[in-house]
């Protein structure tokens, strides 16, 4: 199935032209083009899941061989000394699963829409959108070099930003898209940076070339290792990490991601987008697991972000904006576990991506019966839509890390990894993901006490939402509570497991085994109780606005709300006051007074020389040279032409003395 | 047979032919030298056929042609003639310049 592997990406992709071309025309608006392409590349995503497990238990089982990995490349472009841009494919575990989540969420998402944006003007520009959106997270998951993997980087940006400002009307809506487009933008930056610094270290794009040279400690031209230079590079991708997967301090545009309709934040928050940052990072982690530098700034900026984007959360009105926060928290867990162990970090990445669709695909339903994001508008919604109750229930369950639903065995994973590795980062990242895990379930607790329980607050009559909408949540409902077992700590099952499923290297799976530490996860659960306790204490009678206990905490609600002044110290200070008012108006003068006059006295000399040279050259030269050409013309032939006198007698005699003159020469000769 | 005879008739009729085509003012007697002109080519002809003396006869066979094409001209000649002398009323052949530049 990996030879067909190409074909995961490239069909989303045809069916987004396919319906930017005939959707309009099609009886279901392009949208069943859409569910079509990503049914067959889902199917495929499958087999080629099948394939690579298959080829990793068989390496697991028997204690040698090799990862899976099949690649497979041609050339674009030489871009001299042997160095190329190749379009090629890398399949191995870590594809196979990324394959896996995001073609099943986005199949999820794209036969909800069909509910939710029913009835939407451009509902087939939707789903162009959409299925490009799906085709560009492929194709990073498949690039086998980091130039591919750049360009379906930034395409995952460009269709963000054109869903999260789909309903562009308003302008709020289209000031975020604008926000997240930026924001990440000036952490690709980095990215860019780190690239550009691999590619001059190697002196290739390919992923398994650089692997092989940094297994073998050289770099391009056979030259030693440079660990400062390869650090350099790897910290400097985290940058575009923190951009995309929404770290601390460049978390901002996340939470104002919710502007865009309700399924593209699930596609956004679980499987596309966000998850790449964390990808990038797992796909290069031979080379963050040669980096310790790298590792631990891994692991300080999760930790940091994990903790606050939670408190941020807890303060949060919109519903939406209370699950983008816990979002935000989740990747914190994901980066801070890659500075630990690879199959922790992309384990949570893949459990959270179904239980965070299924959270986000749930609030749309509640939003869509509701008719508003603002919690103090629901309530009660208990009774009302079962279904969606129950199957929100389990994703909050799996959220809230209680086991065994599938955070639990993730979140877990991650705690023992940090208490494992010990040291200040360990320690750092133990201790705040185990309070993180106390306020995840506190605000979990909290938004599910506002929403559904009590009586309704809103107006209307809210209702089950239709199938199309439901369907989805409880195919997605399965995998968020049992996933986590596919990853089950017990010596005997981890052959069989994710670990070895995803593993990258066979040497790596054996010397970091999955374990089951008891008084880490007592301490979890403990710690989760406490937060459901407190959390039922204070939300049980559903206080709102000023009532609401978050709101009572003085100064620390304030930074709170205020998201600890970044987007302040982002716009206000760095755009505004730095910007705009002191760096702009010298901008300003320096480009008046130097840059201005300077073109000014070249466009002016030039146009001068111009005019100089017209008269001479031009003027006097090419068309002098025409005029005496004409001249000279006429000139001969006001001569020439006497001789042509109409009389005949004339050329007769001429006739005949040329005879004569003829004869002469033949008589003579 | 004496060639010289013959020839030199021929050269005189030729010469007093050229002479009349250059010096005469009247479009006829223009036209007539030139006549003279040909019967001087065609006695030529002739004589070089005779001296020649093969069994096709071609000199004096090409006389003939060159009467023919002599008959012909001086039927277009005369008619150009005419043609400018209704228009013109004169034959004067310095007149004549239409085709000056």
């Amino acid at each position: 199935m990996s030879g067909a592997a190409w074909l995961v990406p490239v069909l989303p992709a045809a069916s987004a032209l396919v319906i930017m071309a005939l959707g309009r025309k099609m009886p279901g608006g392009g949208a069943e083009i859409g569910i079509l392409s990503l049914v067959v590349s889902f199917l495929l995503a499958v087999g080629v899941a099948i394939e690579v497990f298959g080829a990793n238990v068989g390496a697991t089982t028997a204690g040698e061989g090799t990862a899976f990995v099949h690649t497979a490349a041609f050339q674009l472009a030489p871009i001299g000394e042997g160095a190329a841009i190749d379009a090629g494919i890398r399949v191995d575990g870590l594809t196979a699963m990324m394959f896996l989540l995001v073609t099943f969420v986005s199949l999820m998402v794209h036969i909800y829409s069909l509910g939710y944006m029913h009835g939407e003007e451009r509902f087939t520009w939707y789903y162009a959108v959409l299925s490009l959106f799906t085709a560009a997270m492929l194709l990073l998951s498949i690039a086998d070099n980091l130039m591919l993997l750049l360009i379906g980087w930034e395409l995952v940006g460009v269709c963000s930003f054109l869903l999260i400002g789909f309903w562009w009307e308003s302008k709020h809506n289209s000031d975020a898209a604008i926000k997240a487009f930026l924001t990440t933008k000036s952490g690709d930056v980095g990215l860019m940076v780190g690239v550009v610094a691999l590619f001059g270290q190697f002196r290739t794009f390919n992923i398994a070339d650089i692997f092989a040279m940094v297994d073998e400690g050289v770099q391009a031209g056979g030259a030693p290792l440079s660990e400062g230079l390869l650090s350099f590079a790897l910290i400097a991708l985290i940058l575009g990490v923190v951009g995309k997967s929404a770290q601390f301090p460049l978390h901002t545009w996340l939470p104002d991601a919710m502007a865009g309709p309700t399924p593209v934040s699930a596609l956004i928050h679980a499987a596309t987008m966000v998850t790449a940052g964390v990808f990038l990072v797992a796909r290069l982690y031979p080379l963050y697991s040669a980096t310790p530098a790298a590792q631990a700034t891994l692991a300080v900026i999760g930790a940091i972000t994990l903790l606050a984007a939670g408190l941020l959360a807890l303060v949060q009105e919109d519903i939406k904006k209370v699950l983008a926060y816990s979002t935000v928290s989740q990747l914190g867990y994901m980066v801070a576990a890659l500075g630990f162990s690879y199959t922790a970090g992309i384990f949570h990445l893949f459990t959270h991506g179904f239980f965070k669709a299924l959270l986000f695909l749930g609030a749309g339903s509640i939003i869509h019966a509701a008719h508003s994001n603002n919690m103090r508008d629901m309530g009660g919604l208990a009774k009302v839509m079962p279904r969606t109750f129950g199957t929100f229930l389990v994703g909050t369950l799996a959220l809230m890390a209680v086991p065994p639903l599938a955070g639990f065995w993730s979140k877990d994973e991650i705690l023992v990894e940090a208490a494992a590795a010990g040291g200040y980062t360990g320690s750092l990242v133990l201790v705040l993901g185990a309070i993180g895990g106390l306020i995840t379930v506190f605000y979990m607790t909290r938004l599910l006490y506002l929403v559904f329980a009590g009586e309704f607050r809103g107006h209307g009559h809210p209702h089950e939402s239709p199938p199309s909408m439901t369907v989805p949540l409880l195919a997605l409902a399965v995998p968020s509570a049992l996933i986590g077992l596919a990853n089950l700590p017990v010596a005997a099952f981890q052959p069989y497991a994710f670990s070895a499923w995803t593993m990258h290297s066979l040497e790596y799976w054996q010397t970091h085994p999955i374990e089951f530490n008891l008084p880490v996860a007592a301490v979890a659960v403990a710690l989760a109780a406490a937060g459901f306790v407190a959390g039922r204490a204070l939300y049980r009678s559903q206080p709102l606005d000023a009532d609401d206990p978050m709101r009572k905490l003085g100064p620390a609600t304030r930074v709170l709300e205020e998201r600890y002044f970044l987007d302040h110290l982002w716009t206000d200070l760095i755009t505004r006051y730095i910007v705009r008012d002191t760096a702009g108006p010298v901008a300003v003068a320096v480009n008046d007074r130097f840059i201005d006059r300077i073109v000014y006295w070249v466009g002016a000399g030039t146009g001068r020389f111009g005019q100089r040279l017209y008269d001479i050259f031009d003027q006097k030269g090419i068309d002098g040279a025409l005029h005496a050409v004409a001249t000279g013309t006429w000139w001969t032939t006001a001569r020439v032409r006497l001789a042509q006198s109409g009389n005949v007698q004339l050329y007769a005699g001429a006739m005949l003395a040329g005879v004569v003159v003829l004869a002469v020469v033949f008589a003579a000769g | 047979m004496e060639a010289v005879y013959p020839l030199t008739f021929a050269a005189l009729l030729f010469s007093i032919g050229a002479y009349g085509l250059l010096s005469r003012r009247n479009a006829v007697l223009v036209l007539m030298s030139l006549e003279l002109m040909l019967a001087a080519v065609t006695i030529n002809l002739v004589t070089f056929g005779a001296i020649a003396g093969d069994g096709l006869l071609t000199g004096q066979v090409f006389a003939l042609f060159v009467m023919a094409i002599g008959a012909a001209e001086i039927g277009v000649g005369i008619a150009i003639i005419l043609l400018i002398y209704r228009n013109r009323a004169s034959v004067n052949i310095d007149d004549a310049d239409l085709m000056r530049y």
